[in-house]
């Protein structure tokens, strides 16, 4: 996936200015930058999730296996089933831990019964929330503690079997203990899909990611190897916010 | 002299406070003597009647010369009236709140609003001539047995009426649905009809179901569409083209005839009002418990 002299514009207010960043598959990506540079708001605009809000307006071009997203005549709910996307607060739906996951084979049309059961299984299992839960799948999503409410979430998005999953700081509202569960998952999802993720934790962008870009005040500064980016940063504003001193 | 101020400053604080109190309690007290007097006067038609044959009795005619006092018929009118306005305006109203909560632009809800409120503000007596003079001609052309009066024609009008109560309380409990939770179907690939239909609607059923009951307790208590165009005729039927009775357009009809007060034809009134009291209180009751888990929900 790649973006290509990426502008958006929120009404009169542009929160990303030419973004150039190519993402690699089967890899992890961190987005890196103080609160409001425009690290969300960058990737809503590769599932095309900004379009829900009003008054906002895209530039440029963002590429999914060369294919533009943002052309005329795009279906963007094929579009969403091959982004999948993790957010900042689990949201799981108001239903019970199957029907969360179940949702999205149902969404795409399986009606099987048997079908729907062995992908809610799988999905769990990939997961890595099925030993929790596999005597409870009946019960209310909203009952679960919030590191497992996020992983089913996770798990509700491969259920569409994506092939890439967006993560908006997944684990801001997570104890370290399930910040460091959904940090191993990551790796395990790794091998099949690519992830790219927004998070607010340095040491956890350089312990699990591939690949970091840094954004400042809706530019991307610098996008490089992680671990190019944390031990020789380019810039100047980039060494000072890896090492904490702004932002 | 500060002293002095200060003491008035609290006389005149608790005179406000017992004011407010006195008006809040009057509120109270007014509601508990209507329903003391209803079941008083009701207490006393039933020393006339027996509670059975009220009950269990087929037919209504207090007036006849030999009086029979079932109440049923007045019963199944005003649920067969109340039925068809359900079967109008549950469907309608819950897809104009989809519609306005999920879909509308800005700009026609603007325009759409307004106007759902002005259904709810022509005057009922409106509606009930409508019924009669213009929708019952109309749907006697298709359904040729259709009585002049009849419970089809004012239980659709009636429908109609209630559309802005049922659309109003849902489209808000759908609004209140966070967004985070819509924006996780939308990234789930879901369109807009799968959202609204599989995740907003189940998740704001409590305030839907309010919005219903308060929709059918609506029809249930509505007065002069039915006096109007319904036929008056105590009619023991689930037929919708023929006429019929409901409680509140029997109890209209004796409070404006001459029955003397005191006999048991004139407490006729206060066992049908009884009854309709029982009927809206349940539902009130239902309705108060399913506001109540809208609030547990998120
Ligand atoms: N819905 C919106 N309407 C208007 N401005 C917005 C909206 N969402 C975000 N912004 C603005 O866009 C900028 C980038 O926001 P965001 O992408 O959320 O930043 P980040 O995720 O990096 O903290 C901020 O200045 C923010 O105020
Ligand atoms: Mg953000």
């Amino acid at each position: 996936m790649e973006s290509q002299g990426l502008h958006f514009y929120y009404g009169a207010f542009q929160a990303l200015k030419d973004i150039n960043l190519v993402i690699k598959a089967r890899q992890i990506t961190a987005l890196i930058g103080p609160s409001g540079c425009g690290k969300s708001t960058f990737l809503r605009t590769l599932n095309r999730l900004n379009d829900l809000i009003p008054h906002t307006r895209v530039q440029g071009t963002v590429r999914l296996e060369g294919e533009d997203i943002y052309q005329p005549g795009m279906d963007v709910v094929s579009l969403r089933q091959r982004v999948g996307m993790v957010f900042q607060r689990p949201n799981p739906f108001p239903k019970s831990i199957f029907e969360n996951v179940a949702f999205g084979p149902r969404v795409l049309g399986v009606h099987s019964k048997v079908e729907i059961e062995e992908k809610v299984e799988q999905s769990l299992k990939a997961a890595a929330l099925w030993p929790e839960v596999s005597d409870l799948l009946h019960k209310d999503a909203l009952g679960l503690a919030l590191g497992q409410q996020q992983r089913l979430c996770i798990a509700r998005v491969l259920a569409v079997e994506p092939e890439v999953i967006l993560m908006d700081e997944p684990c801001s509202a997570l104890d370290p203990l399930a910040t460091l569960k959904i940090e191993e998952l990551m790796q395990e999802l790794k091998k099949n899909y690519t992830i790219v993720i927004v998070t607010h934790n340095m040491q956890q962008a350089a312990r699990a990611s591939d690949w970091t870009g840094f954004f400042l005040l809706g530019e991307l500064l610098e996008y490089g190897v992680t671990g190019d980016i944390f031990t020789r940063p380019k810039d100047s504003r980039t060494e000072n916010y890896i090492t904490g001193r702004y932002g | 002299m500060f002293l002095k101020r200060k003491i008035s400053k609290k006389i005149k604080e608790g005179a406000v406070e017992w004011l407010l109190l006195f008006s809040a309690l009057s509120s109270i007290f007014i509601t508990l003597g209507i329903v003391f007097i209803l079941f008083y006067e009701a207490l006393s038609f039933f020393k006339d009647v027996s509670l059975w044959e009220f009950l269990t009795g087929r037919q209504w005619t207090p007036l006849f010369a030999q009086p029979k006092f079932g109440i049923l018929p007045l019963v199944t009118g005003t649920l067969l009236v109340t039925g068809i306005a359900v079967l109008v305006s549950l469907p309608i109203g819950l897809i104009v709140a989809v519609y306005l909560s999920e879909y509308a632009p800005f700009k026609v809800k603007e325009v759409a609003k307004p106007f759902l409120e002005l259904l709810a503000a022509v005057p009922t007596v409106v509606y009930g001539y409508f019924a009669l003079l213009f929708l019952t001609p109309i749907l006697q052309k298709w359904i040729p047995h259709l009585s002049g009066f009849n419970a089809l024609s004012p239980g659709i009008v009636m429908g109609i009426m209630i559309i802005p109560y049922v659309s109003s309380v849902s489209e808000d409990s759908m609004k209140a649905v966070p967004m985070h939770i819509r924006e996780g179907s939308y990234a789930m690939g879901a369109t807009k009809f799968q959202t609204a239909f599989k995740v907003i609607i189940p998740a704001a059923f409590s305030g839907i179901a309010a919005a219903f009951i308060i929709g059918i307790s609506r029809a249930i208590g509505e007065t002069m569409v039915v006096a109007i165009a319904a036929g008056m005729m105590p009619n023991l039927t689930l037929n919708p083209i023929e006429p019929v009775q409901t409680l509140t357009a029997y109890i209209v009809g004796v409070s404006l005839g001459d029955v003397p007060h005191g006999t048991t034809e004139y407490k006729t009134i206060f066992a049908a009002g009884m009854t309709l009291f029982l009927m809206t209180l349940f539902l009130n009751i239902l309705g108060f418990w399913f506001r109540k888990r809208i609030r547990e929900v998120y």
